[in-house]
């Protein structure tokens, strides 16, 4: 089990991350989901001890590691870049981590071999990685990083290189192949859909922060604040400034309706309401929601769906459904908001409701 | 501006191609109208970027001829086919500020000043880059750098086309949808030729009017998105486009019925011309599969929260059969039965839709 107690890393007057305590789940998929820079890569580099914290500690099976060296710890890691030994056939490269620890021979060719399988790399073991396709390369690099036992692999957008459809199986591939693996296992991804399809749990990363940590579903559905939700959102959630009295909720002069549930309990004052493309429908839509007139900005189809951007209040809104649907440009179109899928945030950011 | 040729172009990297193989492309012939929106989709290796490369003049074809309008531009430099190309890196002068990296193509061509100045505003505010002219591109996001790309393409008003070659790749999901859409919209106000190259299907599918599949060097097919998502040609178009790809199941045909493990599976198309002891197959789009009463028995396996929708995994026999439901629908226990939607379910014969003309 990985512990982050309070670790921070400034790198000169910068501050890459903020003090952070997570405790990683063991034997489950743990996603790193943030923007470039949102600090994903800084935060497997402590993990791994490639660079050390300035302030917190890291703990491992229960004890600190902090200043255990990058090679005392069973650590594999696999970039978005991968590397491999050019010189090497894929089936040397694949047993390297083996040969440094001096395994002795049959067990090589055992594991490589059961390894090489599992990832579909049979037919290709006398080759060198150049003759290899960029997917056959990176799951070399997999196959290395998982032909030895290390407790703690990390992935660090392996798969951001490769094609979208090789993209789409090994997403299938990675969780299974772990499935029966005593490790911790942290993937970093700039896409909320990777996220969500590598099932497990997600941490999203903003700015050197991490906003929340827990179920994948959870974290995505009961999003803890506003950047939260937009961290974990694709496409971007739509938001929109609200005004909650008299037992309702005003989005503007024409839009309003009942505030139920939870949303009575809150006090009269503005909040900001989320609510995810797919709860924007053309009208007619599902009906029970909320419907308003915008003028259409842009249309696009994408075979199964269609996509319109709106202007709401000042801000940019999008519609995601299924089916196609055709807009003018610049012509007003109804939507249905299907308001009780809205999130609703204080001030401060916090989910309040929804 | 002008009609875009491709006729019957072949290329080999190789000087004496004699295999299949050895041919990037095996002779494409592709006609795009002046203002077009298109997109080239395909996998790493499926010869997108050998066609563009023949199109922007990098590469001369081992044969065929390419034609913008009237003339013939096969012989033709790069430079001399007034070209513009938006990469998958941004290509910006980094110690230059905004204006003078969208000024620069102009200058270059020897523009008169004010024809520049004018040029260059009119491009910032379609791209929103209007706010930052005076500022130093060094400072800028990777999707700002991105559209300074993109201006620095479309700032030209000479250009036949402008071409994109996986220009949304390295740029974040939630900026990734803000630039495409940015795209689009350029294109409607300005209706320039644009030629988009991607493995993203999503990115095809959103900007093109018209979609080219590519696969092992040559064109499976060609159309409007809704086409290529609706009607397949080749099963390949069915796996490649759609996330998950279409559900691709093998049967049996007799008396003109395809059946799956004794279950007749009515198909929009009919089963002819299909010769003995080809391989069939049902292509369904997991869209299109629904849990019924009664049908293919299948075993429910395993679930995938998608977000907005749920996949579904099943299995009949050694067949996987992917079923879309929406985010709150109700799941079967492990055994079901799956129906598919008749007017969406076709029949395939060698990887070929049944009953067409290749």
């Amino acid at each position: 089990m990985l512990e982050l107690k309070e670790v921070s890393r400034r790198v000169g007057a910068q501050t890459h991350i903020y003090p952070t305590s997570l405790v990683l789940r063991e034997s489950v998929f743990n996603v790193l989901l943030g923007t470039t820079l949102a600090g994903k890569t800084t935060l497997m580099q402590l993990m791994a001890g490639l660079v050390p914290p300035s302030s917190g500690a890291v703990w491992f099976g229960g004890r600190d590691v902090t200043r255990v060296p990058v090679q005392q710890r069973k650590v594999a890691m696999v970039f978005q870049q991968f590397i491999n030994y050019p010189n090497l056939s894929v089936f040397e490269n694949i047993a390297s981590p083996l040969r440094v620890a001096r395994r002795p021979e049959s067990e090589v060719r055992a594991r490589v071999g059961h390894i090489a399988e599992l990832l579909q790399l049979g037919p290709f073991l006398g080759r060198r990685p150049a003759e290899l396709s960029g997917g056959q390369q990176q799951r070399t690099a997999l196959a290395r990083a998982l032909v030895k036992d290390a407790d703690l692999v990390l992935l660090d957008e392996p798969l951001a290189n490769l094609d979208y459809k090789l993209r789409e199986a090994l997403r299938e591939e990675l969780p299974r192949l772990f499935a029966n693996r005593q490790c911790t296992v942290v993937y970093a991804t700039t896409e909320p859909g990777e996220a969500l399809l590598l099932g497990g749990y997600t941490a999203t990363v903003h700015e050197g922060r991490i906003t929340q940590y827990g179920a994948n579903g959870a974290v995505y559905r009961q999003p803890a604040d506003l950047l939260t939700a937009r961290v974990f959102s694709d496409p971007p959630i739509n938001t929109a400034r609200v005004l909650k009295s008299g037992g309702r909720i005003r989005l503007s002069e024409q839009v309003d309706w009942p505030a139920e549930g939870r949303l009575r309990e809150l006090p009269d004052g503005e909040y900001t309401v989320g609510l995810r493309p797919h709860y924007v429908l053309p009208a007619p839509g599902k009906g029970g929601g909320v419907q308003l007139d915008c003028k259409v900005l842009i249309a696009e189809i994408s075979g199964s769906e269609s996509v319109v951007h709106f202007e709401l209040s000042g801000m940019p809104w999008v519609s995601l459904s299924h089916g196609v649907r055709v807009f003018k440009v610049g012509e007003a179109a109804r939507f249905e908001l299907d308001v009780a899928r809205c999130l609703y945030f204080a001030p401060d950011g916090a989910r309040v409701a929804g | 501006m002008a009609r875009i040729r491709l006729e019957n172009l072949r290329h080999s990297y190789q000087a004496a191609p004699t295999r299949d193989a050895d041919w990037a492309l095996k002779d494409v012939d592709l006609a795009w109208e002046d203002g077009g929106a298109y997109a080239l989709l395909g996998p790493s290796g499926c010869g997108k970027t050998t066609l563009l490369n023949i199109v922007s003049g990098l590469l001369r074809p081992t044969s065929g001829r390419v034609r913008f309008g009237d003339e013939d531009v096969t012989d033709r430099a790069p430079d001399q086919r007034n070209i513009a190309q938006v990469f998958q890196f941004p290509v910006v002068y980094d110690t230059m500020s905004v204006y003078d990296n969208l000024a620069f193509p102009l200058r270059n061509r020897g523009l008169p000043a004010a024809q520049v100045d004018a040029r260059v505003r009119e491009i910032a505010v379609l791209l929103e880059l209007d706010g930052m002219l005076a500022q130093r591109a060094a400072g800028l996001t990777a999707d700002g750098k991105q559209k300074i790309s993109l201006g620095r393409g479309l700032v030209r008003s000479d250009v036949n086309v402008i071409m994109f070659d996986e220009p949304l790749t390295v740029i974040d999901p939630h900026l990734k949808w803000r630039l495409r859409s940015k795209l689009k919209e350029l294109h409607e106000r300005i209706r320039l030729t644009m030629i988009y190259v991607t493995h993203d299907q999503t990115e095809a599918m959103t900007f093109a009017d018209q979609v080219v599949v590519m696969h092992e060097g040559t064109v499976v097919q060609a159309g409007t998105p809704v086409e290529l998502f609706e009607r397949p040609r080749h099963t390949f178009v069915g796996h490649f486009i759609g996330s998950p790809g279409m559900n691709i199941l093998p049967c049996e045909v007799s008396d003109g019925v395809a059946r799956i493990a004794g279950v007749p599976v009515p198909t929009a198309n009919r089963a002819v011309g299909v010769v003995p002891g080809a391989r069939t197959e049902i292509g369904v789009r997991p869209e299109f599969v629904r849990f019924a009463e009664q049908g293919i028995p299948v075993r429910v396996v395993h679930v995938a929260d998608a977000g907005r929708h749920q996949i579904v995994e099943t299995r009949h026999g050694d067949s996987l059969i992917r079923v879309l439901l929406d985010e709150h629908q109700a799941v079967p226990a492990q055994a079901a039965h799956l129906a598919f939607d008749p007017a969406f379910t076709r029949l395939y014969a060698d990887g070929w839709l049944a009953g067409e003309a290749r």
